[in-house]
């Protein structure tokens, strides 16, 4: 199968049954996106593809052939740390790290969502062309990350000030 | 999880052809039928690829909306014309699972999920009907908390547990199948089945059936229309009991009204009885509350989710009291 990881073409033999994240951890060597439930209920798997956040436990690999996936490893730029990745050392928005991966994925596949104007469970008005990101939108687009250390307010403290247009 | 076979399909003619092979099914986002033949509860012996179907969210020529069975959960709640003409739809889509999961299921998906009963994900320590037909239901007796208040049997008390379907249940909506044997239409409510003594047969869907898009017809009701999810926590967790509404005054009297209810049964609940109880009456919170009355007067609790009854008329009485203060 053949797979567009980070940037880099690759090719490799693995079974049918493979799920993207196995793909990742066992055939590739990229150990940043986490196995926390397996099951789609965690979200430390949390990996982009064509930008869109998508859970990589539940998608068996050989459907992403061909899409652009992105992992941890790939979001900084020129060896320069991700402002997200930055915001989380500043805000301590992590204690394990183990949900940190999925939490920075997802937060940046959450922003370009947001900027689209994709409402969300929390947005008032449907009909509105704009998002304002504040801290209610911004937990209620990142339910699908649990962090078992509690880091939360870190987490959306980081999140907030990389993404929310201030008010 | 058991070995398969994998082909994408590009036409719904290369879907139905790869689908006659021995133990085929087709394969949407996969956030469903992946965890469960992890669980080897499912056991596919080759998966179909329908993911590169139609996804097209388009306006028919009879003013509604047709959406292909591939549209992603995401994009159909995003859609303009959705939130602005089937709101109840996009609300009850972004109520469901999280953000990552929307954006890989599928309508055609979210239609077809299977129960989350502990008892039927619990392979090797429960018996389940749907598991294995015949093997008796464990969730009759055990912790019901999650479980059917209406329509249930002996042999089966699961929920559906799709927030999305119960909108398509109150929007009138129509799916539209395809086999080898032709093209067939079935209303949205007749879809699902109640469990019956059959409850491993889910929906009226047949073996190697394809669900090509679903239709919602022009009905200026839906636009004032709203879900309501009440669930553990306030996100990311599946409905105790969810409500989806429309409702359309004249004067302070109820005009014309549409309710289900989700999380009560093993298919969407669509409330005839309440809507039947409300046209033509005031709409006052008296009236809804009769109303919700009327619908689960046939309710029966299990041993944990009495609860259920109450939580079902209070939210039925809520949700209909705020779309009639919009409506004012
Ligand atoms: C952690 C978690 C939380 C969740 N929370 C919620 C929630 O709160 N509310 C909610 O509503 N849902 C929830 N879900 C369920 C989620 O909505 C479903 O898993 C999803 O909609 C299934 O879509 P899919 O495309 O991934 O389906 P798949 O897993 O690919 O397929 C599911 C079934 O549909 C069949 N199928 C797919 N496409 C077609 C077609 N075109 N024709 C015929 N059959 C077809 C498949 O054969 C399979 O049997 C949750 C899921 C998870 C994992
Ligand atoms: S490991 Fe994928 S959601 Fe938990
Ligand atoms: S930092 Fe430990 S799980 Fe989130």
């Amino acid at each position: 199968m053949r797979f567009l990881i980070n940037g880099q073409p690759v090719e490799v033999d693995v079974d049918m049954r493979t799920s993207l994240l196995d793909l990742l951890r066992d055939h590739l060597n990229l150990h940043g996106s986490k196995k926390g439930c397996n099951q789609g209920a965690c979200g430390a798997c949390t990996v982009l593809a064509d930008g869109e956040r998508i859970l990589s436990c539940l998608a068996l690999a050989v459907q992403y052939q061909g899409r652009e996936i992105t992992t941890i490893e790939g979001i900084a730029e020129d060896g320069q740390m991700h402002p997200l990745q930055r915001a989380f050392i500043e805000h301590d928005g992590f204690q394990c790290g183990y949900c940190t991966p999925g939490q920075i994925c997802s937060a940046i596949g959450m922003a370009a969502e947001a900027k689209r104007g994709m409402p969300s469970h929390m947005t008032r008005d449907l009909g509105a062309e704009f998002i304002t990101l504040d801290r209610h939108e911004v937990r209620e687009r990142m339910s699908g990350n649990i962090c078992r250390c509690g880091a939360y307010n870190g987490i959306v403290n980081a999140i907030s000030e990389v993404f929310v247009e201030a008010e | 999880m058991n070995p398969f076979t994998y082909a994408r399909a590009e036409q719904a003619e290369d879907a139905l052809k790869l689908a006659e092979a021995q133990g085929a099914r087709f394969l949407g986002g996969g956030t469903n039928l992946v965890d469960l033949m992890r669980e080897t509860i499912e056991r596919p012996q080759s998966l179909v690829d329908v993911t590169g179907l139609s996804a097209a969210i388009e306006e028919t020529s009879a003013g509604g909306l047709r959406i292909g069975a591939a549209a992603r959960n995401s994009a159909v709640a995003e859609h303009r014309l959705v939130r602005t003409l089937y709101p109840v739809l996009s609300r009850a889509l972004l109520a469901g699972a999280s953000g990552q999961i929307r954006n890989m299921a599928t309508l055609g998906g979210n239609i077809m999920q299977r129960t989350r009963c502990a008892y039927f994900y619990d392979d090797d320590g429960s018996r389940c009907n749907k598991r294995t037909p015949g093997q008796g239901c464990d969730a009759a007796e055990g912790f019901n908390r999650y479980h059917a208040i209406l329509g249930a049997s002996p042999s089966c008390v699961a929920t559906h547990a799709s927030d999305m379907c119960v909108a398509l249940a109150v929007l009138d909506a129509v799916i539209h199948l395809r086999s080898p044997r032709g093209e067939r239409t079935v209303p949205f409510v007749d879809f699902h089945r109640l469990p019956g003594e059959t409850p491993q047969v889910e929906t009226v869907l047949e073996p190697g059936e394809l669900i090509l898009t679903v239709e919602l017809p022009a009905n200026p009701i839906a636009k004032r229309s709203t879900y309501r999810k009440v669930r553990d926590r306030s996100s990311y967790a599946f409905a105790l009991v969810s409500v989806a509404a429309a409702l359309e005054l004249d004067g302070g009297k109820v005009k014309d009204v549409r309710l289900a209810l989700g999380g009560v049964a093993h298919k969407p609940w669509r409330a005839l009885r309440a809507e039947e109880a409300l046209r033509g009456r005031e709409a006052t919170p008296e009236n809804f509350r009769a109303a919700a009355g009327a619908e689960l007067i046939d309710a029966k609790p299990l041993r944990y989710n009495a609860f259920k009854i109450e939580l079902a008329a209070r939210t039925i009485t809520a949700v209909l009291q705020e779309l009639a203060e919009e409506a004012q």
